[in-house]
């Protein structure tokens, strides 16, 4: 499912003390099957962003289309079509509410409207899809699980919509360094097998240098610069400029270009980083 | 619109006026005292001279006019049905419009018009009191005003603290339920369609995890106290003392002296 947003402009509390600008005028574009990162610094309006794109914010100007559908369109009932953008929120365990997995899994598509086979059989397979045993969890209250699983759980409620497009905004932040593997993992699959447009917010450059095809930058309510990872990370000028840093690695190859090594920048691997700055060393000593 | 653009109760809007930096005490009692004032005015020229004071205080204040008239929003309801309760049920004065069983007399409608101003202007100086006074304050300000409730066994300071707590907690909570309600629309919730039952069923969805996250946010509270050895009033010093200024004194006289006024003026006018 395509997704393009048309000069969006939203506007926060307008005409109050605290009146402000979250976007301004931007356009954006992005095609069936993408993985999209989307960063920017605190306050860029990230957030503001993926809530105009699944239509839960309506904008003060300009118009979101889902394969040439309006969901600003204030006409016609458009809550149908605005799910098929399934939308994690930031810490989505803190809208985790029934007694057991199963029924909060089930909230979704008992409100699409689906029948009881058709529910059971959803809450199956997303609880399969983010990795969770079906028969370990279904019956478990979603209050007594670890953060990690918390957040898998309602992950899957999203699934279970089965949303052609779906948007994760700070999806690892406050997980152990399993917890976010395990999600991380779960996300390019659900990218790789079902072919789903996935649009990934993250303040985590590592994150989105190892998994997104393409990066948007944003700052200030505008796009500050897009491209294809490599090419937006291998550019430390024009980011420093967006108030980003390098992934890790690349900051290493960088350091090191600096001081007289001639390496790429844009590697994100640690093994192939290890065998070119091994490579450029043994160049060096010969 | 987020439900905290909506809400302005206890709102507090920081500045560095005359107003904003008064004592909360003598903030807090001007405010009785002009509102209770206000029961004794019973004439155009009491009310208009009020007014008068009223906006000129909030010209001082800096605070603009249209934000404190904002404060009106969620009791207009109130004032137009004060307004046409007392306008249709009066029973003195001539009759000026005769609708079926429904009668409109004369002097009903100045009463209505009377009462609707009074409560108008009742909210306006309640808003304003919470406008240039931070809630800390204003509940600190109480605690030492009542504090010789003590005597009476009164713990002054635990509902003094509970308040403050209450007041600090409203902004948080408005943006969680901002939040979750956003989460489950997101699911589907049938929250901003459908009748009135659909989405009275579908809020469920957004009181259980509000209920959670404010238990949560409690237990938290409660420890980072303990942890910090509170344990209530008894002997507790402040690190802001409130000290009663030489402005507070001119501020609680004018005040003093503009209510008197008023109530002069109300009773010397004619109509």
């Amino acid at each position: 499912m395509r997704i393009e947003a048309e000069r969006l402009t939203y506007i926060y509390g307008p005409g109050l003390p605290w009146e402000k600008r979250a976007l301004d005028d931007l356009s954006l574009r992005i095609e069936e099957g993408e993985f999209v990162g989307l960063v920017g610094e605190t306050g860029s309006g990230k957030s503001t962003l993926v809530q105009l794109l699944n239509g839960i914010l309506r904008p003060t100007s300009g118009r979101v289309l889902l394969d040439g559908v309006d969901l600003t369109d204030r006409r016609k009932p458009v809550w149908k079509a605005r799910l098929q953008v399934g939308l994690v929120f930031q810490f989505p365990e803190s809208q985790l509410f029934a007694e057991t997995v199963a029924e909060d899994i089930a909230f979704g598509p008992r409100n699409l409207g689906l029948d009881r086979q058709e529910v059971s059989k959803r809450v199956e397979e997303s609880l399969l899809k983010v990795g969770l045993e079906p028969a370990l969890f279904r019956q478990r209250s979603p209050f007594t699980l670890s953060g990690g699983e918390k957040r898998l759980v309602a992950i899957a409620g999203i699934l279970a919509m089965c949303p052609r497009v779906l948007i994760v905004d700070e999806v690892t932040a406050g997980l152990d360094p399993r917890g976010k593997r395990d999600i991380l993992t779960r996300i390019k699959l659900l990218h790789r097998n079902e072919r789903t447009t996935v649009i990934m917010v993250s303040h985590d450059m590592d994150e989105i240098a190892s998994l997104v095809e393409r990066v948007v930058v944003l700052k200030g309510g505008r796009i500050c610069r897009q491209g294809q990872t490599t090419e937006v990370f291998s550019d430390e000028e024009s980011l420093a400029g967006c108030g980003i840093r390098l992934p890790t690695i690349p900051q290493i190859l960088s350091s090191l270009g600096r001081a007289g090594w001639r390496l790429p920048v844009s590697i994100f691997d640690v093994q192939e980083a290890a065998r070119l700055i091994a490579q450029e060393c043994h160049r060096g000593a010969v | 619109m987020a439900l905290s653009d909506v809400v302005t109760l206890g709102q507090y809007i920081p500045g560095n006026s005359l107003l904003h930096r008064l004592d909360p005490r003598t903030k807090f009692l001007a405010a009785i005292t002009l509102t209770i004032l206000l029961f004794f005015v019973t004439k155009i020229t009491g009310y208009f001279f009020f007014l008068v004071i009223l906006l000129s205080v909030v010209a001082a204040s800096g605070i603009s006019l249209r934000f404190l008239l904002r404060g009106l929003r969620p009791i207009l309801f109130l004032i137009l049905f004060t307004f046409v309760v007392q306008a249709f049920f009066s029973q003195e004065g001539n009759v000026i419009l005769q609708w079926g069983f429904l009668a409109i007399r004369d002097a009903g409608l100045w009463k209505a018009f009377f009462m609707s101003i009074r409560l108008t202007l009742l909210v306006l100086v309640t808003t304003l009191l919470t406008l240039v006074t931070s809630p800390i304050d204003l509940t600190d300000g109480l605690d030492r005003l009542f504090s010789f409730l003590h005597v009476l066994r009164v713990p002054v300071h635990e509902i003094a603290m509970m308040m403050t707590i209450a007041l600090r907690f409203i902004p948080t909570l408005l943006d969680e339920t901002d939040t979750i309600v956003k989460a489950q629309i997101s699911r589907g919730a049938p929250l901003d369609r459908g009748n009135i039952f659909r989405r009275l069923r579908g809020f469920v969805a957004v009181l259980i995890p509000l209920f959670v996250s404010a238990f949560r946010r409690a237990d938290e509270l409660a420890q980072a106290m303990e942890a910090r050895c509170y344990r209530g009033g008894e002997g507790r010093t402040r690190m802001r003392a409130m000290v009663l200024h030489w402005t507070d004194l001119w501020a609680a006289l004018a005040a003093l002296a503009l209510g008197l006024a008023t109530l002069s003026i109300n009773w010397l006018a004619v109509p």
